[in-house]
C-alpha cells in the first residue's frame, strides 16, 4: 500500500514536472483509446502531436487557435489568481463577437481600414459589460460567480441564437440563421501572406508581457493577488476586495470579448451560431496547464491548440469524431489536478500493515496546500490550485 | 503493587521537518494529577494524541494498567477508559449541547439517555449546562464544560486536559480545579498539559517537563519553585526585563464611547469602549478571547470603518472611517493576532510580504523595485534575528516565533508613532517572546505610544504602564499596573467592575 | 382546464431531472463536498442510460447503468479530492469539461437512435381521477421516487445517528476525526451516492423525459441543480420544491411558445437561466443567513492529523 507524505517544502522540480507528467499520462490513455476505437495508437499519437507542427502552414495554423486561447487565459489567469472563478468566459466571448460583429456589419465598401480597431473596441467593451453583469450580482448581493457567470453562457448562446435568426440576419442567406459575411475591409489584418495568422499573436503576445508586469512588478497587481492567496491579510493590508473582483472581472470579460471580436471578424466572417467553439472552457484548462502563469500559458495555450487541431485531424484521417478534442482536454486537466498532489507530497511505501493518518509537516506550517482562502462573501465560494511557485518575484 | 495507570517507554514521532517526540517515557499512577510541562513546540500535543490514539508513535511502547496496549483510534482509547479534553475544541457548532456529546460517545445510547445523564453528571460536578441549547450560543467558558462532560461521561480512569485555562478568567479557573481534585479523589488519573507554571504548582502533585521533544525532568511541582521548573523547561531563566522610568506625552490614541453592532453573528457587541493611549506608555487590554477584542482591534486597524468618525481618534484626527493605509500614513503600525493569512501570505516570500504594509520598495505609479526589496528585507530579518532561509524563504516555512519577530520587526521599523499588537507572544518560543518583549519596551522608551492586548496576564503585568479589562463588549476603567493585582483583574474579567451595566451576567465567564 | 392539469403534471416531470441531481448534490454537500461536475456526469449518465436502454430494450437497466456511470465518475472525483485533496472546485470542473467531451464522443452513434416503446404509467384508480389524475397520477415511477427520496433523507438526515454523523463531518471534519470517526470514508461514501443520483437523474432525461440523445442535452441542468442546493439552504424539502418551481419555470416558457405568445423562442428558452441567477441575487443577499444554513466545511480540504 502507498501512502502520502508531506514534504516540508513545496516540490520546485514537480511543479514544472507536474503539467509534463500529466501531458504523459494523457497521452498514454489517449493511445490506450485509439487501440480501443481499433485504430493504431501510433498513427494517432502522430496525429495529436507531429501534423500539427510538421510544415509553417501547419505551425501557422497552431497559432491561429492558440491566440483566442491564449489571450483568454491571460484574462482568466487575472481572475483565478484572486480567487473570482470566472466560468463564464466563453458566454463574455460570444457577446463580444456579437458587439464587433455588429459593428462589422455597420461597414460597407467606403469605409476605411480604420474599422478594424473600432471592431476590435467593441469586443473588448461587449465581452466587458457582459463579465460587469456577473461583477455587479457579485459585488452587490454576494451572488456567485461560478453559477451567474455559467447561467450567462447559456444565455448569451441564446442571445446570439436570436440576433442572427432576427435582427442581423443576412436577407440574401436563404433564410439561414446567419449574418451577411463581412466586408473585406474589416478583416483583421495578417501577419504574413500566406498565412491565417493575424495581429492578433501580436496581441496575444504583448498580453503576454503586459499581464508579467502587472502580477510581478505592480503592486496593483500584488494587491489583486494577495485577494486571492490570503482575504484577511488582503484586509489587513487595506487592499480592497471589491475592485479586485471588478478589475478580475472586466479584464477577463474584456479578454474574452477581444478573443471573440479577432475570430469573427478573422477566420469567421461572419456572425453565425457557431461562433461558439468551446474556446472559453478550453481557456480555462490552458490557465491552469500553464499554472496561471503568462509564460506557461503560451506553451499550454499551444498544446491545447494542438489537441484541437489533433481532433480535426483525427476526424479526417483516421475516422474519429472530432469530440475526442474535448475528451483530451478534460483528460488533461484530470490528470494535472492528480500530478500536482506530488508537489505538496511524497508516495511511499507504507511499512505497517495499518492505515496511519496522514502526518503534517512541522507545527509551525499548517497542512501544505496552495489551497489558502476561502472568502466569506459567497456561499460556494472557490479556492485556487496550488500555486507552488509564486511569481518571478 | 498496584500497577501504574499509564506507562509510556521510549516514544518517539518523527515528522518530515522535524521529531516530534525523541524517546519519551512517562509514567501516571493511578489517582494522580500529573502535569506535562513544556514550552509551545515541545511535543505535548503529539505525545497527548499518541496517547488517545489520533497518531502513532514511530518507536515506543504504551501500556494501561500494565498491559501493553496498541491504541489506533480514539475510539480504542476511549473504550480503555483514556479521554481528551481538547484545546482546541472538537465541537460542532451548529448541532446541539447533547448532539455534540452524544457523537463523542459510543452508538449504544439513545440521544434521550444521553441527554438525562448530561443533566445528572453535570449537577453531580457542579456544572452548569443546558443539554439542548446550540453550541454556537455558549461562551468559550461553557463550550469548555460540554466537552469536559463529554469526557465525564465515558467515566474515564485518565482524563487528559490540553492546556485547559488558556480560555478560562481565574475564577473559572478555580471552579475547574474544584472538579479535576473531585476526580482525581476518585481514582481518575489526570494528566494535565500547560505551560503555566503556578497553576501546575497549586493542581499536580507529579511534573514531567519536555523540551525539544525530549524529557529533561521528572518532578513533583509541589517541591519545585517557578524559577526551578522554569530552568527545566527553558534550560535557563529568562533575562529580566528592565523598566525604566514613565515619560509620558500628548495622546496619541483616544476612543471615547466607540460602540458598535457585530459584523458577524458569532460577534460581540462593543458597548461604549473608552480609553487612551499616550506617547511613552504602554497600555494593556487584559480579557478573555471572545469578548470584543477582535471586534476593536478591528476597528482600531481600518479594517472595519463603521464607527461613528468622533468615536477614534488619533493624534488629534478623526481616523474612525481610515482605511489601513490612511492610518499607516498616521504613523499608526497594527500586528494582527492571526500570522499565517493574515499578518503575513503563506505561500509568499518574506520580502513580498513586506508588501502589505511598507512601501519603501515600491515607485513611481506602483512598479515594485525588487532589489530593494530583498535588501530591505534582509535588514529586517537581521535586525530582529529571525532564522529564515532568507528574505526569499516563504512565510510559513518560518517557526511560529520566527515569523513573529519578523512581522513585528515589520511593522516597528517603519517608526511608528503608535503600535498596536495583538497577542504578541502567543505560541512564541521564550527566546523571540523575550525579543519581542523587549522591543515593544524600546518602542515606548523612545516615545512611541504602545497598546497590547493579550490573553495572558502574566506578560500584560510584565510589560505595561496601565491596564484596562474587556469583558462582554464594554471596557474597565484604567489601572495603574502598579496598583493592580491578579484577583481583581480576574474579577474584572467577569465584568464585576464598578459600573459595569452588566455585573449580573458575570457567571457565565 | 385539462391543459392545466397537463401542465402540472409536466411541471412535475420536468422538476424529477433536477430534484433528483439536486438531492444528490446535497448528500455530498452536506459533508462538506461540493461536486462542480454534476453537468459533465449527468451527460455520462445520460448517454450511458440511452445506451443500455438502446441495445438491453430495458429502461430500468438503463438507469442502472446510468447509476453506475455516475457513481464511477464520482468515485474518480472523490478519490481526487478526498485522499489527494486537490482543490474540489477544479477538479469538479475538469469532470464536468471531461463529460462533456467524453458524452459527445460516446454518444457518437445513437444520436438517431429510437427507444423502444415507452411504458404509459397509470396509478390505478388514482390515475382515472378527474383532473387531479394527470397531473399527478400518471407519473413514471422515478418521479414517484424524488419525492420518497426527499422524504428519506429528511429522515435520514435528522433522525437518525449516521446521518448526524455525516452532518458532523460537513460541519467539521478536524472534530469529527478528533472523536475518531473515519471522516474519509463517509465522505467518499458521500460522494459516490451523490454520484449515482446525479446519474440517475442524467438517465432518466435522455430515457424518458426527452426519450433521445442530443450533445450537451442536460443544456445546464446540472448547474441549475447546484444552484437549487444553495437557494433551498441545504434542506431536501425546500429542494424539492424549488426543482419543481424551475420546472415549473422551464414548461411556462415552452407553453408560452406553443399558445404563440410573440416573444422570440430564445427569450424563452433563457428563463430557467435567468431565473437562476435572479434567485441566486436574491438568497445571496444576506450572507448570514447563507452561514447559519451551509456546512461549514464545504470546499476547504481535509487533513487527518492537523
Amino acid at each position: 500500500m502507498l501512502k502520502l507524505e508531506a514534504r516540508p517544502q513545496l516540490s520546485r522540480f514537480w511543479s514544472y514536472g507536474s503539467p509534463i507528467l500529466a501531458l504523459l499520462i494523457t497521452v498514454l490513455i489517449g493511445m490506450a483509446l485509439f487501440a480501443a476505437l481499433g485504430k493504431d495508437p501510433v498513427k494517432g499519437l502522430l496525429v495529436f502531436f507531429w501534423e500539427p507542427i510538421r510544415s509553417g502552414y501547419a505551425l501557422g495554423e497552431l497559432m491561429v487557435k492558440a491566440t483566442p486561447l491564449l489571450i483568454i487565459a491571460l484574462g482568466l489567469a487575472v481572475c483565478f489568481r484572486s480567487n473570482v472563478w470566472n466560468i463564464g468566459a466563453e458566454g463574455q466571448f460570444v457577446i463580444g463577437a456579437i458587439a464587433a460583429g455588429y459593428v462589422a456589419l455597420l461597414a460597407d465598401k467606403s469605409t476605411g481600414p480604420w474599422i478594424v480597431a473600432a471592431i476590435i473596441a467593441a469586443g473588448v467593451l461587449g465581452g466587458m459589460a457582459w463579465a460587469a453583469v456577473v461583477a455587479l450580482l457579485r459585488d452587490r448581493f454576494n451572488a456567485n460567480e461560478i453559477l451567474v457567470s455559467l447561467m450567462l453562457v447559456y444565455v448569451a448562446t441564446l442571445v446570439l441564437g436570436y440576433v442572427v435568426a432576427g435582427p442581423l440576419k443576412d436577407p440574401m442567406g436563404f433564410n439561414f440563421p446567419q449574418s451577411k459575411t463581412f466586408d473585406a475591409v474589416t478583416q483583421i489584418p495578417r501577419l504574413m501572406k500566406g498565412s491565417r495568422v493575424s495581429i492578433g499573436l501580436l496581441i496575444a503576445l504583448g498580453g503576454v508581457a503586459a499581464l508579467w508586469i502587472f502580477l510581478f512588478r505592480t503592486r496593483a497587481g500584488f494587491a489583486q493577488q494577495v485577494g486571492g492567496l490570503a482575504p484577511a491579510a488582503a484586509r489587513y493590508a487595506g487592499f480592497s476586495a471589491r475592485r479586485a473582483v471588478w478589475i478580475a472581472l472586466l479584464t477577463s470579460g474584456g479578454a474574452a470579448g477581444l478573443a471573440g471580436a479577432l475570430e469573427v471578424a478573422g477566420p469567421i466572417g461572419q456572425l453565425t451560431p457557431y461562433v461558439p467553439a468551446g474556446y472559453g472552457f478550453a481557456a480555462i484548462i490552458v490557465a491552469f496547464v500553464g499554472r496561471l502563469h503568462p509564460v506557461g500559458m503560451v506553451f499550454s495555450a499551444i498544446l491545447m491548440s494542438m489537441f484541437y487541431i489533433g481532433g480535426e485531424l483525427a476526424q479526417s484521417r483516421l475516422g474519429l469524431p472530432k469530440s475526442l478534442t474535448g475528451v483530451f482536454q478534460g483528460l488533461l486537466l484530470f490528470t494535472l489536478l492528480a500530478c500536482d498532489t506530488l508537489i505538496a507530497y511524497r508516495v511511499r511505501r507504507k511499512a505497517a500493515p495499518k492505515p496511519a493518518p496522514l502526518s503534517p509537516a512541522s507545527p509551525a506550517s499548517s497542512a501544505p496546500s496552495g489551497t489558502a482562502s476561502l472568502q466569506v462573501s459567497t456561499p460556494l465560494t472557490a479556492q485556487p490550485v496550488a500555486h507552488a511557485t509564486e511569481g518571478a518575484l | 503493587m498496584t500497577p501504574f495507570r499509564l506507562q509510556l517507554a521510549n516514544i518517539t514521532k518523527r515528522y518530515p521537518a522535524v521529531v516530534a517526540n525523541s524517546d519519551v517515557s512517562l509514567t501516571v499512577q493511578p489517582g494522580e494529577t500529573h502535569a506535562v510541562l513544556g514550552e509551545n513546540g515541545a511535543g505535548k500535543s503529539t505525545l497527548m494524541k499518541i496517547i488517545y490514539g489520533s497518531v502513532k508513535p514511530d518507536e515506543g511502547t504504551v501500556s494501561f494498567n500494565g498491559q501493553p496496549v496498541h491504541i489506533r483510534n480514539p475510539q480504542e482509547a476511549r473504550a480503555l477508559g483514556i479521554s481528551m479534553v481538547f484545546q482546541h475544541f472538537s465541537l460542532f457548532d451548529t448541532l446541539t449541547v447533547a448532539e455534540n456529546v452524544w457523537l463523542g460517545l459510543d452508538k449504544s445510547l439513545a440521544l434521550a439517555e444521553v441527554t438525562q445523564r448530561i443533566t445528572a453528571k453535570a449537577r453531580e460536578y457542579g456544572l452548569d449546562i443546558d443539554p439542548s441549547r446550540p453550541v454556537h450560543t455558549l461562551s468559550v467558558g461553557e463550550m469548555q464544560r460540554v466537552e469536559i462532560i463529554r469526557a465525564l461521561l465515558t467515566n474515564p480512569k485518565l482524563l487528559i486536559l490540553d492546556e485547559p485555562t488558556s480560555v478560562l478568567t481565574p475564577q473559572a479557573v478555580q471552579k475547574l480545579f474544584v472538579v479535576l481534585k473531585q476526580l482525581s479523589s476518585e481514582g481518575c488519573s489526570i494528566l494535565y498539559i500547560s505551560h503555566k507554571l503556578h497553576e501546575i504548582r497549586e493542581l499536580c502533585t507529579a511534573c514531567t517537563v519536555l523540551r525539544g521533544g525530549k524529557v529533561t525532568g521528572v518532578c513533583n511541582p509541589q517541591n519545585e519553585s517557578n524559577e526551578s521548573l522554569s530552568r527545566l523547561m527553558i534550560g535557563a531563566e529568562p533575562p529580566p526585563l528592565q523598566h525604566r522610568e514613565l515619560k509620558t506625552g500628548a495622546v496619541a490614541l483616544r476612543v471615547k464611547g466607540l460602540t458598535l453592532a457585530r459584523d458577524d453573528q458569532f460577534g460581540v457587541d462593543l458597548d461604549g469602549v473608552s480609553l487612551d493611549v499616550r506617547a511613552g506608555e504602554v497600555v494593556g487590554i487584559a480579557g478573555v478571547s471572545g469578548n470584543g477584542q477582535k471586534e476593536l482591534l478591528y476597528a482600531l486597524s481600518g479594517e472595519d470603518t463603521r464607527a461613528e468618525p468622533a468615536m477614534i481618534e488619533m493624534f488629534g484626527h478623526s481616523a474612525a472611517r481610515l482605511r489601513p493605509r490612511g492610518r499607516r500614513r498616521l504613523g499608526v503600525h497594527f500586528v494582527p493576532e492571526e500570522r499565517l493569512g493574515r499578518g503575513a501570505v503563506p505561500t509568499l516570500s518574506l520580502a513580498q510580504n513586506m508588501l502589505l504594509t511598507r512601501d519603501n520598495a515600491i515607485g513611481k505609479s506602483g512598479w515594485i523595485r525588487i532589489g530593494a526589496l530583498q535588501t530591505h528585507a534582509a535588514k529586517i530579518i537581521a535586525r530582529f534575528n529571525v532564522k529564515a532561509g532568507g528574505p526569499g524563504a516563504a512565510a510559513r516555512s518560518l517557526s511560529g516565533g520566527n515569523l513573529q519577530k519578523f512581522i513585528v520587526g515589520r511593522e516597528i521599523d517603519a517608526n511608528p508613532k503608535l503600535f498596536i499588537v495583538a497577542q504578541p507572544t502567543w505560541g512564541v518560543d521564550v527566546g523571540a517572546a523575550a525579543l519581542i518583549r523587549g522591543e515593544i519596551l524600546a518602542l515606548r522608551d523612545a516615545g512611541c505610544a504602545v497598546l497590547v492586548v493579550s490573553e495572558e496576564l502574566d506578560e500584560l503585568f510584565e510589560i505595561s504602564d496601565r491596564l484596562y479589562v474587556i469583558a462582554k463588549g464594554q471596557l474597565s476603567p484604567s489601572v495603574d499596573r502598579a496598583a493592580a493585582t491578579v484577583p481583581q483583574i480576574g474579577e474584572w474579567m467577569s465584568g464585576l467592575w464598578q459600573g459595569a451595566a452588566t455585573a449580573r451576567e458575570a457567571a457565565h465567564a | 382546464m385539462d391543459g392545466y392539469a397537463l401542465l402540472l403534471g409536466s411541471m412535475l416531470s420536468a422538476g424529477t431531472v433536477l430534484a433528483i441531481a439536486s438531492l444528490g448534490l446535497l448528500i455530498n454537500e452536506k459533508a462538506g463536498i461540493v461536486n462542480l461536475g454534476a453537468e459533465g456526469l449527468m451527460l455520462c449518465a445520460a448517454i450511458a442510460g440511452f445506451a443500455v436502454t438502446v441495445q438491453t430494450g430495458s429502461s430500468w437497466l438503463g438507469f442502472a447503468g446510468g447509476m453506475v456511470t455516475g457513481a464511477f465518475l464520482a468515485a474518480v472525483f472523490g478519490v481526487l479530492v478526498i485522499w489527494l485533496n486537490t482543490n474540489q472546485y477544479a477538479t469538479g470542473l475538469a469532470l464536468s469539461l471531461f463529460g462533456v467531451g467524453f458524452s459527445a464522443f460516446a454518444g457518437i452513434n445513437y444520436v438517431q437512435a429510437k427507444l423502444p416503446e415507452s411504458v404509459q404509467y397509470k396509478l390505478p384508480f388514482l390515475g382515472d381521477l378527474p383532473l387531479v389524475g394527470p397531473a399527478l397520477f400518471r407519473h413514471h415511477p422515478i418521479v414517484y421516487f424524488a419525492v420518497a427520496l426527499t422524504f428519506a433523507l429528511i429522515w435520514f438526515l435528522y433522525r437518525t445517528r449516521s446521518g448526524l454523523v455525516l452532518r458532523s463531518v460537513g460541519e467539521s471534519p478536524e472534530s469529527a476525526h478528533a472523536l475518531g470517526y473515519p471522516v474519509r470514508r463517509i465522505r467518499f461514501l458521500a460522494v459516490l451516492a451523490g454520484g449515482a443520483l446525479c446519474g440517475l437523474a442524467g438517465a432518466y432525461l435522455s430515457v424518458v423525459y426527452t426519450g433521445l440523445w442530443v450533445e450537451n442535452m442536460v443544456a445546464g441542468k446540472g448547474w441549475i441543480a447546484l444552484a437549487l442546493t444553495t437557494f433551498a439552504t441545504w434542506r431536501p424539502a425546500r429542494v424539492l420544491l424549488g426543482a419543481y418551481l424551475f420546472g415549473g419555470v422551464t414548461m411556462l416558457g415552452f407553453h408560452l411558445q406553443s399558445v404563440g405568445v410573440d416573444i422570440p423562442s430564445q427569450f424563452l428558452n433563457m428563463m430557467p437561466y435567468l431565473a437562476t441567477i435572479v434567485v441566486l441575487a436574491l438568497i445571496s443577499r444576506n450572507p448570514a443567513f447563507i452561514r447559519i444554513n451551509m456546512p461549514a466545511s464545504i470546499g476547504k480540504p481535509f487533513y487527518p492529523g492537523s
